[in-house]
């Protein structure tokens, strides 16, 4: 793209000229570089080598009409399926579809550079304000079409056309309200403190699986493991919120963060929705206890009722309380006593809250 | 050749006869465009986008928005027979059942990946020439429009396959929008349709992507092509341009054969990644659920700064109202909006700024070589490094892991990083900047050196400097006095009334340093359009 500067290689300097310029365009007046003064700014390529470059442009054409056809013959050729298949059609449609693109770009470009002529035309700029009478005579215009149209004199027509405008305007934004129902309390309960429908408490269950856990089998050996409420297996708003980490720790390990009561035998469960936008914390690293969130590596200390070790997130997970059923599956003694998941306006320190609850009690 | 075609003619005729078009065509089909590989940049963006228009056409003719559950009965055995969305299982479709689906599906990717990168860099170009002083201070704008629009069409777009990966943005969409004071949890609501994630949000997003936001970014993108037609390429400093003149190739024919050929490069380009360069394999990540999350899970490139932003902030959270309300987790809304907002607020008002400061109202046609504004080149690079430290920093888990660096020191790095970086790499852009116009300034007084070593009288060698050819001199000649404002006391030591307040005070000062000609070039040849006596023959290309 460099070589159309006003300068031209002595070798570009043309064999013949046709045309002159425009009577609008400026010559380059003042230029004191070799003949352009006397040419309109076009310099025609040699027409040998020209010539030569139309066969370079042909052939790429060629090439665009061949890998074309190719396109439309991979198309019926190829079937899709399986992925091996499928892989195979997406090269060969690929495949020719960019060649028969790059190659017509290619022999355009060529056609440009080579055959057309080297372009170091003028063209004139102006300000682009308008002169002073075309200006005036607007405004004049303008006035004119104001004081005829009344809307001036007649204020009572002005205010009331304004007054008459205003619910309309309005109008749109309350017909988007149905686009939801108000948020309420929704947020500050998951489906753990909803009680099932045969009265029993709600069981934890394995997320996959779907196995609810019996509290003697589990032994998480350093894993975590996913758990999601009873009846709610495959609701994607009740595990939004609800989805639950589990893990199992030695007496010795637990530390004064974690709430003993909501623990059975070691077994410790809390939300697996990340305090600060909400993403599954789903990594574990046994040797630290730590639990991390992957997006934007907030750290949990899981032995230590999930405190924020590091990482954007302000608040610990919360701690689910749980006990065992009557046949030793692990059940959720009640709904967890803070909102889960990322912070908004309405929550307030709820944890504070939960404390000052907790002493009365 | 002496008369058009038949077919053209009669056409032309038909139109002209109905139309009137022949004045216009008169006036424009010599229309000039100034040849420069940068002024190109823009146009990537412009032809991606078309190519986004095209195949997206082509996807939503087999895309089902819907969050509707089905079990998956396609060509994709791994996934058989699993519950999914009806959105996720035509996305599948689309890259298994049905021919070439795959390779639009990826061509679309990329090229939305391509058109945002092609106006980042388009953007950057204007910047650092000025293009965008008076009278282009309005397409600065709309530019400004498209590329936060482009952000949001590629968000929305991204979500639509509700895949694992889709989700977990959606996810983090969500959990940004909650944390609006105030109105978080309503706007959530509305834009759910309900709880997350509900049934509506693909439904809603496909609307947006493919109607709402692309009916607007064409409009956009209209009123950006017809002001730049209207007001003309800037071009760059040389011999012969002016501010009263543009040079370069016309329209037609040269220009349109190559913008044509630009078009069919870009969409080959992206045929080319489409097919070989696998993007956003969908299958692999299998359905979305809020339960779980692919780990490594990285968005696409122009959201990476907000990730990288959100991944660097401290643990704050404010309870205005104690245990009754009043939450503001800054953990969330800083490093959400500050950034974002400081560079689109700072883009916006750039141009304005530095009109103020400058007190410089006229119009500017020549392109500034960004050596020549060395205070705006230098905030341009502070910024770059701004956005830049916060765009790798949404990558340090992969920084972490392949370079055996703690996840958390990279964090706490990125914590001061953003602080001093951008601070430094002012202070380095301008020097630099000033080298280089002493360069030109060394150039212009003593001329280039010529290779020719010449032993003096009394042994001594020098080096023969000769003068540069005129094109080199017209393009470093193009430097242009930024103009101060006026700050000092008139006789009586009053000072003029504008500078009199603080904000006066501040202003003058500002001007001063932004505007001193640290380097100025030798006077003697004059400024900018006039050139140099002819000077020694060689013919070198300046851009
Ligand atoms: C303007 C016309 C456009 C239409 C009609 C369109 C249509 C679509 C449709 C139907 C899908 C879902 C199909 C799929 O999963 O692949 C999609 C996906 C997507 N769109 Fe668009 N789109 C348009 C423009 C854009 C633009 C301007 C951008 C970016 C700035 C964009 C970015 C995306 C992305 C990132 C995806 C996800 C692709 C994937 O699944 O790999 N689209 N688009
Ligand atoms: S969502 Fe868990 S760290 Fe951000």
């Amino acid at each position: 793209m460099t070589d159309n500067t006003i300068d031209q290689p002595e070798d570009r300097v043309p064999k013949r000229v046709i045309g002159t310029p425009p009577a609008t365009e400026a010559v380059l007046k003042d230029e004191t570089v070799h003949e352009a003064a006397a040419l309109p700014g076009v310099i025609y390529q040699d027409p040998a080598s020209a010539r030569k470059a139309e066969k370079t442009v042909a052939l790429l054409f060629l090439i665009a009409f061949l890998a074309g056809a190719g396109f439309i013959a991979s198309y019926v050729i190829f079937q899709v399926g399986t992925i091996d298949k499928t892989s195979t059609s997406n090269f060969a449609l690929g495949g020719t579809l960019a060649l028969a693109l790059l190659a017509l770009a290619a022999g355009i470009t060529t056609w440009v550079r080579r055959i057309m002529p080297k372009y170091t035309m003028i063209q004139e700029r102006h300000p682009m304000a308008s002169d002073a009478e075309t200006r005036e005579t607007v405004k004049e215009t303008f006035l004119a079409g104001a004081e005829e149209s009344g809307f001036v004199k007649h204020g009572l027509l002005r205010r009331t056309l304004l007054l008459a405008a205003a619910p309309l305007g309005l109008a749109p934004l309350f017909l988007l309200k149905d686009l939801g129902p108000l948020p309420g309390t929704k947020l500050r309960h998951t489906v753990w403190g909803e009680p099932t429908k045969t009265g029993k408490p709600r069981r934890l269950i394995t997320e996959g699986t779907g196995q609810p856990i019996r509290a003697a089998d589990f032994n998480s050996p350093g894993g975590i493991l996913s758990v999601v409420p009873e009846g709610y297996e495959h609701d994607l708003n009740a595990l939004a919120k609800a989805t639950l980490i589990l893990l199992k720790f030695r007496p010795e390990e637990i530390k004064s963060g974690t709430n003993l009561n909501w623990t059975h035998d070691g077994i410790v469960a809390y939300s697996k929705i990340c305090t600060h936008v909400g993403c599954p914390a789903a990594l574990y690293e046994q040797t630290t206890h730590h639990i991390l969130c992957p997006c934007h590596q907030s750290t949990f200390d899981a032995a230590d009722g999930a405190k924020v070790v590091f990482g954007p997130a302000a608040r610990p997970l919360p701690q689910l309380p749980i006990g065992i059923d009557g046949e030793g599956f692990l059940i959720a003694k009640a709904d967890f006593n803070v909102p889960v998941g990322p912070s908004f306006w309405e929550r307030g320190d709820a944890e504070a809250e939960a404390r000052e609850k907790a002493e009365k009690a | 050749m002496d008369t058009p075609p038949k077919a053209i003619a009669g056409v032309s005729t038909f139109l002209d006869d109905r139309l009137g078009a022949g004045s216009f065509l008169k006036r424009n089909l010599r229309k000039m465009f100034p040849d420069h590989w940068s002024f190109l940049l823009g146009e990537i963006a412009l032809y991606s986008f078309i190519v986004l228009l095209l195949t997206g056409t082509f996807l939503t003719f087999w895309f089902k928005p819907s969050m509707g559950h089905v079990m998956y009965d396609g060509s994709y055995e791994p996934l058989k027979g699993i519950m999914m969305s009806e959105a996720y299982a035509s996305t599948l479709n689309i890259s298994f059942d049905v021919r070439g689906g795959l390779l639009i599906r990826q061509i679309h990717h990329w090229a939305a990946l391509l058109f945002v990168a092609g106006m980042v860099v388009h953007m950057l170009r204007v910047f650092f020439t000025g293009a965008y002083r008076k009278p282009r201070e309005l397409n600065w704008l709309i530019g400004i429009g498209l590329l936060s629009l482009a952000l949001f069409e590629g968000l929305t777009g991204y979500s639509l396959p509700d895949d694992l990966l889709s989700g977990a943005g959606l996810r983090i969409t969500q959990g940004v929008i909650l944390s609006i004071p105030l109105i978080g949890t309503y706007i959530q609501f509305f834009l759910f349709g309900g709880e997350y994630p509900g049934e509506d949000i693909i439904s809603r997003f496909f609307t947006l992507h493919i109607l709402l936001i692309p009916g607007i970014l064409l409009a956009l993108i209209t009123a950006h092509m017809i002001l730049m037609w209207v007001q003309k390429h800037t071009q760059m400093p040389g011999k012969g341009r002016t501010e009263k003149n543009v040079v370069g190739a016309p329209f037609y024919p040269a220009f349109m054969a190559k913008a044509g050929a630009y078009f069919l490069f870009t969409f080959g380009v992206l045929a080319l990644l489409g097919t070989f360069a696998q993007i956003n394999p969908i299958w692999l990540f299998g359905p979305y659920t809020p339960a779980d999350i692919s780990a490594g899970s990285q968005p696409d490139w122009y959201m990476g700064f907000l990730e990288g932003s959100l991944r660097l902030m401290v643990p704050w959270e404010i309870n205005l109202f104690g245990t009754s309300g009043g939450t503001i987790p800054l953990s969330v809304l800083i490093p959400a909006l500050v950034p974002l907002g400081i560079i689109m607020t700072g883009l916006a008002l750039y141009p304005f700024l530095e009109q103020w400061v400058t007190g410089d109202r006229r119009e500017h046609h020549i392109a500034d070589r960004p050596r020549n504004n060395a205070h705006r080149t230098s905030i341009g690079i502070s910024a770059v490094t701004f956005y830049g430290i916060l765009w790798l920093l949404g990558a340090n888990d992969e920084i972490s892991a392949n370079f055996h660096i703690g996840l958390y020191e990279t964090t706490i790095f990125g914590r001061f990083a953003i602080f001093l970086g951008p601070v430094i790499a002012y202070i380095i852009t301008y020097r630099v900047c000033i080298g280089l116009q002493r360069k030109d300034a060394e150039v212009v007084s003593h001329g280039v050196e010529s290779g020719v070593i010449k032993r003096m009288p009394n042994g001594e060698y020098i080096e023969v400097h000769t003068p540069p050819a005129d094109d080199i001199l017209a393009h470093i000649r193009g430097k242009k006095e930024i103009p101060v404002i006026e700050s000092g006391v008139d006789r009586e030591g009053i000072p003029p009334k504008g500078a009199r307040s603080l904000i006066g005070r501040l202003r003058a000062k500002m001007s001063k340093a932004y505007g001193t000609d640290r380097i100025p070039l030798e006077e003697g040849h004059g400024h900018g359009e006039e050139h140099a006596a002819v000077g020694a023959g060689e013919r070198k290309e300046v851009h």
